[in-house]
């Protein structure tokens, strides 16, 4: 369970993780828009670029990394086949049996790989670099605007925070009750769907009576301490913009132009086109 | 021989920034028959290195022999862990946490039918487990757990782990959140499993007192490795040494020093309270030469609003 890395954070105490949570976020955001805006096998590469030089930067294992785009695996592997398989348009490559392959079909299936394996990495790099405090505080702050609508902002954010704060304890508890009734002989990853769905029945039932105990206690615990939301609360760690986040600005804005230049002045044929046809023949070559 | 354990190491989280060493290079031994009580601090490797007793955890180096079943690095037939969990009860931290059938029978049942036993037998085995742990079989079998006290709850799932029939019994923190009373009745009903079902007892504690009333082995675990291991008999003469480690070391024992500093010496073993009590009761009778019989002593000691001591007492002298 504890290896499961998708939204861990990484402590390495390096200059990404020190830049402001609100900044991450939207650059993350900004970053998630990006990738689907990247036409050419150029600006693949600058993105595969400037993902490994973050990652770098914040000292961050790429094992980590590869970690993360393993949780979708068979997704990526899915649409990877679908788009093979289902693309008519272009030059045909294979033709056998239902099978028909066309050169634009392997083109968009290797887009959509790196598409979808930077988007995964990127969206880590931010949870490997922000704690889950950091990135509640960004959202609240970032949500500030909608208090005006009278959208309990705060509220949603203490929400968040205490969800996120159970996650590691139910993660532990899990690991606790999956041992004890493996202890008693249960076998829980083991028989057909059936058998492992009712295998998980000794699991939850226990994981829910304590997720509820531990919600009723905490929800005593604030009453005790007559915690409201509502009046003008005060953070310990104040949020704030230093020229790191800047930097990080002007890099994620350069990028940007970049793509979007690649995509609409070269019409998509790449910024460095010869580049680009010379990586594509390189491909082809491999199925004449 | 019951446990072989040799050369065990074990860390958490390999390669990563939460990399932790739970135990480093363990070597012991637990023959077939013993109490073994286990103390240490939290983070000693006292859980980690129980989990490997019944395959919950495999060693990453060195070996685990439990029984007749070898546990290595290398992947362990189903078979034999399946074999391995029947043997060897384990039973968690509070265990009520790991309640889930909807009525207490079911529960109870949910170890011996994982073993693959007949509807018979699993009927039998779970009706001699809930009445071995001290509970009305026909009062209670149809409840919901949910429902039950704390301390019943506690026993059906130490019921649910009998009904196992294992060979070794491994509590990790028996009688953790109880009350006095309750922490009472845990241990002896600990002490009536190792008489009349289970021949080897493992019991963990951070409460040397504990310990050392039930136990009769001693294994000091400290930062991953095994600080001390000796028979409890002989835990006054190490009593600086394990003072020096920063660990506890039994109140009768802290009294006893106690008084013969101060001139007092109190005759033969004192490692628990019955001990010392009845040292007490001999030395009165001694020194103002008045028969005095136990259940008069303790009915006095009662009066005087000590009754936890004089409680203890009934069994030690």
């Amino acid at each position: 369970m504890k290896d499961v890395a998708f939204g861990q954070y990484y402590p390495a105490g390096s200059v990404i993780h020190r830049m402001d949570a609100r900044a991450k976020l939207i650059f993350t955001m900004l970053y998630m828009v990006m990738i689907f805006f990247v036409v050419s096998y150029t600006a693949y590469a600058a993105i595969v670029l400037f993902v490994l030089s973050v990652t770098l930067i914040a000292r961050i294992p790429p094992r980590m990394l590869v970690k993360s785009v393993r949780a979708i695996l068979f997704i990526l592997i899915f649409t990877a086949i679908l788009n093979l398989f289902f693309y008519s348009s272009g030059n045909v490559l294979v033709d056998w049996w239902i099978i028909r392959i066309t050169d634009q079909g392997v083109d968009f299936s290797i887009k959509m790989i790196f598409r979808l394996t930077m988007l995964v990495m990127g969206t880590s790099l931010l949870t490997f670099t922000t704690t889950p405090t950091e990135l509640t505080d960004a959202i609240e702050s970032l949500l500030t605007p909608l208090k005006w609508i009278k959208v309990p902002v705060h509220d949603i954010a203490l929400i968040m925070s205490i969800a996120l704060r159970f996650i590691p304890g139910l993660i532990d508890e899990t690991d606790k009750i999956v041992m004890a009734q493996k202890a008693r002989g249960a076998s829980i990853d083991t028989g057909n769907f059936l058998q492992k769905v009712k295998a998980m029945v000794p699991v939850l039932i226990p994981l829910f009576v304590s997720a509820f105990r531990r919600a009723d206690e905490l929800a005593d615990a604030l009453d005790a301490r007559c915690y409201s939301a509502s009046p003008k609360r005060t953070k310990m760690k104040v949020l704030r913009f230093h020229w790191r986040d800047l930097v990080g600005l002007l890099v994620v804005a350069g990028l940007m132009t970049l793509i979007l230049l690649d995509k609409y002045l070269v019409g998509g044929e790449g910024l460095v086109a010869g580049v680009d046809r010379y990586v594509w023949a390189w491909i082809k070559s491999w199925f004449a | 021989m019951s446990v072989v354990v040799t050369d065990l190491t074990y860390t958490y989280s390999r390669k990563t920034a939460y990399e932790k060493t739970a135990l480093r290079g363990v070597n012991l031994r637990i023959e077939t028959g013993e109490f073994v009580g286990i103390i240490g601090h939290t983070g000693s490797g006292k859980s980690t290195f129980i989990q490997h007793l019944n395959g919950l955890i495999l060693p990453q180096s060195g070996s685990v022999q439990v029984l007749d079943i070898a546990l290595t690095q290398k992947k362990c037939p189903k078979a034999d862990l399946r074999r391995l969990r029947g043997s060897v009860g384990m039973v968690f931290q509070y265990p009520e946490y790991q309640l889930f059938a909807e009525t207490v029978e079911k529960d109870v049942a949910f170890g011996p039918k994982n073993m693959g036993l007949s509807d018979d037998e699993v009927r039998s085995r779970t009706e001699e487990a809930i009445r071995l742990v001290g509970l009305d079989y026909d009062a209670i079998r149809a409840k919901a757990p949910f429902d039950l006290s704390g301390g019943q709850k506690r026993r059906v799932a130490i019921a649910g782990i009998l009904a196992m029939r294992p060979q070794i019994l491994v509590l990790d923190e028996p009688s953790a959140g109880l009350d006095p009373a309750g922490k009472e009745q845990i241990l002896s009903l600990i002490c009536k499993l190792k008489r009349e079902c289970s021949p080897t007892v493992i019991v963990i504690s951070h409460d040397i007192d504990e310990i050392v009333r039930v136990a009769d082995r001693l294994v000091v675990f400290d930062r991953g490795g095994i600080l001390y291991d000796e028979p409890m008999g002989s835990l006054f003469t190490h009593a600086a040494e394990l003072r020096a480690a920063g660990l506890d070391i039994p109140r009768a024992v802290r009294i006893a020093d106690a008084l013969r500093e101060r001139g007092v010496a109190l005759e033969g073993d004192i490692l628990h309270d019955g001990d010392l009590f009845a040292a007490i009761l001999r030395r009165y009778q001694n020194a103002h030469g008045l028969p005095i019989d136990a259940e008069q002593a303790v009915e006095r000691a009662r009066a005087l609003g000590i009754g936890r001591i004089a409680e203890l007492a009934e069994d030690g002298v």
